[in-house]
């Protein structure tokens, strides 16, 4: 090491990394427990990104009809391709219910029914009666739901004096020979320092890694940067070829246009002005799952059936709405497609373009958030102190393909489940051993060789290059060749990584060195993504190949684990799918076919 | 009479200019950038990056991005959401606080003048200490209060006139536009609470849910915590999600009013 770091040190029974809806609603369930509980969060906490969430959050409340859980159980397994966990599926709708009347109480500005319950819209694949007719499922305030619930998990968090580091940027885990992690070390943007949280338990909620792509609908910040740390801690990651495709981001610009504009009625056209989707799925037609949607559209467009001057995109209607519909309903989007497409809603359709959103695949969890991996056999081990929640974790409760409207679910319903586990295995206040002052060698290396990094490539030029890699070659439909080459070229950008150069040395904000540290991370993802998704030989929910076009339950009823070991060699190991239930009170839903 | 000058740290001085590459430009902007690097200590100065905005993309964010990427990595700004949703990348542009990700270059006419915003300790560059406003908020204590707990099983009832009270509130994205565009809160951040956290406090105090608006308003009754809003309408003519913080402090001054005739 070329330069010694001071390190400042901080006892907390357990540490959150992240401030979205997950890391939040974490952070405020083990504050009010008592336990002592810091966040630690590279953005003011309510910049992350749920706040960008709109369409709504999921529970079978029955506000505005007939619901039961079971049939958004039922829905969320068909939805996943049969690659989700079903106890764990059966543990969040179930959940759902009690989890968003808390929402409610903890004062989030649902819109309501008249009878002043909260409203809630349809969303694609979402049914009762086990496919039969459409659910009204999805919670909803007007289209900013996610910014409506981040905020006020914020406010919650601030009621139970739960303690934030804001701007500080988590530069890696600390475990200990046993793997046990022991904490997590973190650099303060605004000061310029490095600070050493030792924790009983470390919650990683870092997000998704939309930003591996060229187009997604994900913030700048969506780095991945949790599912870095553990690859870097020798741990794998499970199901990263499952990459989710949202029919509607804006065309050129990627900004999200919610599924909730065709919950409400809008609906697709191509250049032929044919609503195209009731050739595909009759049933549920605009309202289908999205990677069945994403795969219409595309196939559209490559038949030349797609709009504009170069026949490369899908018009998406709502003027038929009315504009008090979209007043009260989707305000936001009717905004967001003024400044970005110039296009008044009202009056015309959007155009828009399937465009990478969600990330099914991250750390493998049990049900309690709890780390899992494979270890002498088992593979429901727990890594001892560490948690994963939200889009960074794979419970997995999405397995293939996630539901519109599960992921805030998703957010707030493991976030408790992970705030009560660490309750009950957390002694408040219990000392923490002594760490080797080697232990954290390994991270201030990697860090203090990036601040100096003065290689002949800047960080913008490989990232760039990764963005084009992984947009080429792992999109909505994927070829073994195509795949391949991105595997190579992948692994031709990581090693690129080596001569990176970094303009500004300085300590203080150094946002060049924030973006080459979270481009590291991102790297460990696509690496993992794009082999996972050459390994994998059959189609299920996104992950769609046009040489093994079935699904294949024989060979691969089962989750990848994608390792990376520090010469960015990928290997493979895989756990079983959980195809049972957590209680009697639901039976599991054995594979069969899936058609909308 | 007296004379002020300002300190001497706080002149700006003319900085670098960054040339486009001779040739392949075809639609050549100046942006005048706000510098300021706490390692020199040295005074802030306005760097000048040429931008070909012919491959560039329409807002002042895409600008900067392009400038970070392609010309000057160590152009530092917070940016994240890059859709006007998320608050960060609020800076002043062009004379006014907006939000660069919605702002389009098209609009600004000439160089495109960019500075953080304004009467805020800046950390670096565009990035202002926004450490005080943050505590502000928390000191209205931002959460429901209630006397009376929620039905166990169910959500409190609420009718769709009083959850229209909340629409032009409750979709603040905490910016602080607002805020750093007012002249009093500029010479009074200290104990003005500013228009953002006072859009906030009324948001609480309007909903139906809420039981606790008198403490909330005996909180407000100072003479600068709320009083020093003079009605400069600022707030509500930057606001880069249209929103109003000007009406919502005239509200809380009305229901003051309306309580002490009761």
């Amino acid at each position: 090491m070329t330069e010694a770091y001071k390190i400042t040190h901080h006892n907390y029974d357990v540490i959150v990394v992240g401030a979205g809806g997950a890391g939040l609603r974490a952070t405020m369930g083990m504050a009010a427990k008592g336990l002592a509980t810091a966040c630690i969060t590279k953005v003011f906490p309510t910049r992350s990104h749920t706040v960008a969430a709109q369409g709504g959050i999921s529970a079978a409340l029955g506000n505005m009809g007939e619901d039961d859980w079971r049939f958004h159980f039922y829905d969320t397994i068909k939805g996943s391709d049969w690659l989700g966990d079903q106890d764990a599926i059966e543990y969040m709708c179930k959940e759902a219910i009690p989890a968003i009347i808390e929402l409610e109480h903890y004062g989030v500005p649902f819109s309501r029914t008249e009878d002043g319950r909260i409203y809630q819209r349809p969303f694609g694949g979402m049914t009762t009666h086990y496919g039969q007719g459409t659910a009204q499922r999805t919670c909803a305030a007007a289209d900013r739901t996610g910014h409506a619930i981040l905020h006020t998990l914020y406010q919650q968090a601030l009621k139970f004096d739960a303690r934030f580091y804001v701007e500080y940027f988590a530069l890696d885990l600390i475990m200990d020979e046993d793997g046990t992690c022991r904490g997590v070390i973190a650099w303060d943007l605004s000061e310029g320092t490095l600070h050493m949280f030792h924790a009983h338990s470390v919650v990683l909620a870092t997000g998704g890694y939309g930003r591996s792509y060229f187009s997604c609908t994900s913030a700048h910040t969506c780095t991945g940067d949790g599912n870095g740390m553990v690859l870097r801690a020798g741990l794998p990651l499970q199901d990263m070829e499952f990459t989710q495709f949202h029919p509607t981001g804006i065309y050129g610009a990627g900004c999200l246009i919610t599924e909730g504009v065709r919950g409400e009625g809008g609906y697709l056209t191509n250049s032929k002005n044919e609503r195209f989707m009731e050739r595909y799925a009759p049933n549920a037609k605009d309202l289908a799952s999205r990677d069945v949607v994403s795969r219409a559209m595309t196939i559209e467009i490559r038949e030349g059936r797609g709009v504009g001057a170069a026949n490369d995109h899908i018009h998406l209607h709502l003027e038929h709405l009315g504009p008090e519909v979209i007043h009260e309903r989707l305000p936001g989007i009717a905004e967001t497609a003024s400044i970005f497409a110039g296009v008044d809603v009202t009056r015309e359709p959007i155009p828009v373009l399937p465009t990478v959103h969600y990330n099914m695949g991250g750390i493998q969890t049990n049900v309690h958030g709890e780390v899992v991996t494979i270890k002498n056999g088992d593979p429901d081990s727990v890594v001892p102190g560490l948690f994963a929640i939200g889009e960074a974790a794979c419970v997995s409760v999405h397995g293939a393909n996630r539901l519109g409207s599960n992921s805030l679910l998703d957010l707030v319903v493991f976030g408790r489940a992970a705030a009560n586990r660490a309750a009950q295995v957390i002694k408040p206040a219990s000392a923490h051993k002594k760490l080797p002052s080697s232990a954290y060698d390994k991270a201030l290396g990697n860090f203090d060789r990036l601040r100096n990094a003065n290689g002949s490539t800047p960080t913008a030029d490989i990232r760039m290059a990764m963005q084009k890699a992984m947009q080429n070659h792992a999109a909505v439909f994927r070829t073994g060749e195509s795949l391949e080459e991105g595997c190579r070229k992948v692994s031709d950008i990581s090693r690129n990584f080596d001569d990176v150069r970094v303009s500004d040395r300085s300590l203080v904000w150094n946002s060049d060195l924030v973006e080459t540290l979270e481009l590291q991370n991102l790297l460990g993802c696509a690496l993992v993504s794009i082999y996972s998704a050459e390994n994998r030989k059959e189609s299920r929910g996104a992950h769609a190949r046009e040489d093994y076009p079935n699904r294949d339950d024989n060979e691969w009823l089962k989750h990848t684990l994608a390792y990376v070991d520090e010469h960015n060699k990928v290997s493979f190991d895989y756990r079983p799918v959980h195809l049972y239930t957590l209680t009697d009170e639901v039976e599991a839903v054995p594979p069969k076919a899936r058609t909308y | 009479m007296a004379q002020f000058t300002l300190p001497k740290n706080s002149k700006i001085t003319k900085g670098k200019h960054f040339a486009a590459k001779p040739g392949g430009a075809q639609k050549l902007r100046q942006f005048k950038i706000y510098r300021y690097d706490p390692d020199s200590g040295a005074n802030p100065r306005t760097d000048t990056y040429e931008v070909d905005l012919a491959s560039c993309g329409p807002m002042v964010l895409d600008a900067l991005i392009k400038i970070k990427n392609e010309i000057d990595p160590t152009l530092t700004f917070r940016r994240s959401c890059r859709e006007g949703i998320c608050g960060s990348c609020a800076m002043n542009i062009d004379g006014t606080n907006t939000l660069a990700c919605t702002k389009a270059i098209g609009d600004v006419s000439g160089d495109v003048k960019i500075y953080p915003l304004p009467h805020m300790p800046v950390v670096k560059d565009l990035v202002p200490d926004l450490t005080q406003f943050y505590a502000q908020y928390a000191s209205i204590k931002p959460w429901i209060r209630t006397q009376t707990s929620p039905p166990p099983d169910k959500e409190r009832l609420q009718s769709p006139q009083d959850r229209k009270l909340l629409d032009g509130l409750y979709e603040c994205i905490m910016c602080a536009c607002c805020s750093t565009s007012c002249p009093s809160y500029w010479w009074n951040g200290d104990r003005y609470l500013g228009p953002a956290v006072l859009l906030q406090a009324y948001r609480w105090i309007v909903d139906s849910r809420d039981e606790d608006t008198g403490a909330r308003l005996d909180d407000l009754e100072d003479p600068f915590r709320l009083y020093r809003c003079h009605t400069i309408m600022n707030c509500t003519k930057t606001c880069p999600k249209g929103l109003n913080p000007a009406k919502a402090i005239a509200e809380i001054k009305k229901a003051m009013i309306a309580r002490r005739s009761v």
